[in-house]
């Protein structure tokens, strides 16, 4: 097996493991012709001028050769670090799965691709890439992340041409597919919970199929967002929305600050009322008792009594009053008396005595001769004595 | 010694030299179609290592892999003749390799314009007959199925490929189109931030006039209370001094009189016109009252 020996030019056999695809045996094969060549032609010029010294010539041959076998025998060894997984394949066909540690295959019979399966890969879509149609016929924005990893390596490695970009694809379908049977409202709000599952299970469905080796571990759906050119109409919502609490808030406040005031009012009027009522039934009460012990008196001897009574009362009447007495026959309720002056009269009280006399005498000269008019023309309603 | 080393190496470069033309390996990830003479020897060839004739014999691998269409966004017309923008893409790979080989003359570029040319067609057909609702939500799915089980009908035969599904990455609404798609959602939202402003006025004037109202039947029922109040006062005032001055109504009307007497003219600003001729004056004249008479 001869082929398998590694061309002269194979200084970095790591760095050419791990390489991406296959290596290409025409290539490779080309390469070593190449430098057999090149040592032919080497010892055939250097030949021209050391043929004489022959003799040891043959021993850088083993010498090149023996260091290429070393070579070839620890580059074949590699180490899988933890989290990371390879693929063997033998002659291009699928051998197996290698776990990490240190392991052995030999260069160039097998290639190894290796992948960190573990780790959580990440694809984001958000700005114009995150633009949709929803099923009313709306524009919106859900940017969204989708994790994943690999669960199956040789799947990953074999079956599909470029997978991440396979899921990248099958993501954009998956949420274009969910938002398109979501209406806007429910897309930009509460729907959000039931579109994320969606799009993860119609997503892994999709990379099922291809047969991508992806495992989807959670796909997040950030929050929708109207497009630019309506955003200012949406915000415009939002504060009618506050606008509306607003009124509201207002209108509470002003019902809270007048229905205590009105029940105070209220409990005010009814106090009012209480008291009323208290008073007009002590006051009753108070004047009922006064009247019942006056009437016993009173029953006991009625007639000096009712004198007495008649006469405090009246006293205090005539005590208190201004009076004018007027002792004339034949005085009727026609006769004119200059009543306002004469009140005016005593409320000017004694400070202008002689003033005061002095008209006096002529209101009394004026209602004297009143008298004897209408005493002359009536006689009929005179007073019994 | 010396002829020994250049035996080694020239058997070792001969043996290479029949290796490379006469060995070749077909990888896990390929498939390969190997022709004698220029017809098809073996139709799939498996992965792993495999010898063929040098000159004779012919390989042509193929990517075996799960493969890509992604066409240009084209434009397509709606049943109600709405033109979208759609952006698709199909997973396909080669099942036939001789039939793919034929079709194609192993040319991936050439096999891949043509499944896309062809899925065009059948998305603009689907898209014809269909509304931009239905094409947009759940019927997207029946779409798709429907246009990868037509496909694989012809392109199985005539390109040796299998189509996995169509998808569509993205619908979008032309220019124009979105302009009025924006006016609508604009005017939409209008609508609603208008409602919601009314709603504010309708539920703030609920709430006003209800306080008022309660304000207004809070105080006419105290003013009904007080009014009960005070009339019972009366009620209870006037029984009182009813029982009262019942023992003697005479009396009463006496001695109420002469109270009111007291306070009605128990001031100096009260002028009084006496007729001596009045009871109170009778000792005024005569001593004896006029009991004469």
């Amino acid at each position: 097996m001869a082929w398998n020996e590694p061309g002269g030019d194979n200084r970095d056999p790591w760095g050419k493991r791990n390489n991406d695809g296959p290596p290409d045996l025409d290539e490779f094969f080309k390469k070593i012709k190449e430098s057999i060549e090149r040592l032919f032609g080497g010892k055939k010029s250097g030949g021209n001028g050391s043929s004489s010294s022959g003799g040891d010539s043959s021993f850088p041959v083993f010498l090149i050769l023996g260091l290429l076998v070393v070579a070839w025998v620890f580059s074949s060894f590699y180490v899988l670090d933890e989290g990371e997984r390879g693929v063997v394949m033998r002659f291009g066909k699928y051998q197996k799965t290698i776990m990490p540690g240190l392991s052995f295959n030999p260069y160039l019979i097998d290639t190894v691709e290796v992948e960190r399966v573990t780790a959580i890969r990440e694809y984001t879509a958000s700005g114009n890439d995150s633009m949709m149609l929803t099923r009313d016929e709306n524009i919106v924005l859900i940017p969204l992340i989708v994790q994943y990893n690999i669960s199956d390596i040789r799947s990953f490695v074999i079956n599909v041409n470029d997978p991440v970009l396979t899921l990248e694809e099958a993501t954009d379908s998956a949420i274009r597919h969910v938002v398109g049977s979501t209406a806007m409202e429910n897309a930009l709000s509460d729907g959000r919970q039931q579109m994320t599952s969606q799009v993860r299970e119609r997503l892994q469905t999709y990379l099922d199929s291809y047969g991508t080796g992806i495992n989807v571990i959670a796909v997040t759906l950030q929050r929708g967002a109207p497009p630019e050119q309506v955003r200012d109409a949406f915000d415009d919502v939002n504060s009618a929305e506050q606008d509306r609490d607003r009124l509201i808030d207002q209108a509470e406040a002003y019902r809270n600050g007048i229905l205590p005031a009105a029940r105070g009012e209220a409990q005010r009027i009814i106090e009012a009322a209480q008291a009323y009522r208290g008073q007009l039934i002590s006051r009753a009460e108070g004047e009922a008792s006064r009247f019942n012990q006056l009437y016993v008196e009173y029953s006991r001897a009625p007639e000096v009594t009712r004198e007495r009574l008649y006469l405090d009362a009246v006293t205090q009447v005539m005590t208190n009053s201004s009076k004018v007495m007027v002792d004339v026959e034949g005085g009727n309720n026609m006769m004119y008396l200059p009543l306002d002056q004469i009140r005016r009269q005593s409320a000017g009280g004694t400070a202008s005595d002689s003033g005061g006399t002095l008209d006096r005498q002529l209101l009394i000269d004026e209602v004297l001769r009143e008298i004897e008019q209408a005493g002359g023309r009536t006689t009929t309603n005179q007073r019994l004595r | 010694m010396k002829n020994k080393g250049y035996i080694l190496l020239v058997v070792l470069a001969v043996i290479a030299l029949l290796a490379s033309v006469s060995l070749y390996r077909v990888n896990e990830k390929q498939k390969a179609v190997e022709l004698r003479f220029g017809a098809v020897a073996e139709a799939d060839v498996a992965p792993g290592l495999h010898w063929k004739i040098p000159l004779v014999d012919t390989v042509h691998k193929f990517d075996a892999r799960v493969l890509t269409v992604d066409a240009t966004p084209e434009s397509f017309y709606t049943l109600e003749r709405k033109r979208v923008i759609v952006d698709s893409y199909a997973k396909y790979r080669v099942l036939d390799v001789a039939n793919y080989y034929r079709a194609t003359g192993g040319d991936a570029l050439a096999a891949r314009n043509r499944l896309g040319a062809r899925i065009n067609d059948g998305l603009r057909n689907e898209f014809g007959t269909r509304t931009l609702i239905e094409v947009v939500s759940g019927e997207r799915d029946m779409l798709m199925n429907q246009l990868t089980t037509e496909l694989n009908l012809t392109v199985r035969e005539s390109l040796g490929v299998e189509v996995l599904d169509v998808r569509i990455k993205r619908i979008e609404l032309p220019e124009e189109i979105s302009e009025d798609v924006y006016r609508r959602m604009r005017a939409e939202r209008e609508v609603l931030s208008r409602e919601f402003r009314s709603e504010g006025e309708e539920e703030a004037t609920k709430i006003r006039a209800d306080a008022d109202r309660q304000r207004v039947l809070l105080e006419a029922d105290a003013f009904r209370q007080s009014e009960i109040i005070r009339g019972e006062g009366d009620a209870q005032a006037a029984a009182i001094y009813a029982e009262a001055y019942n023992e003697d109504a005479e009396f009463f009307a006496f001695v109420r009189s002469l109270e009111a007497y007291k306070q009605s003219f128990g001031s100096p600003d009260s002028l009084l016109v006496i007729d001596p001729q009045s009871d109170f004056f009778k000792y005024l004249k005569d001593a004896q009252g006029g009991r004469a008479q």
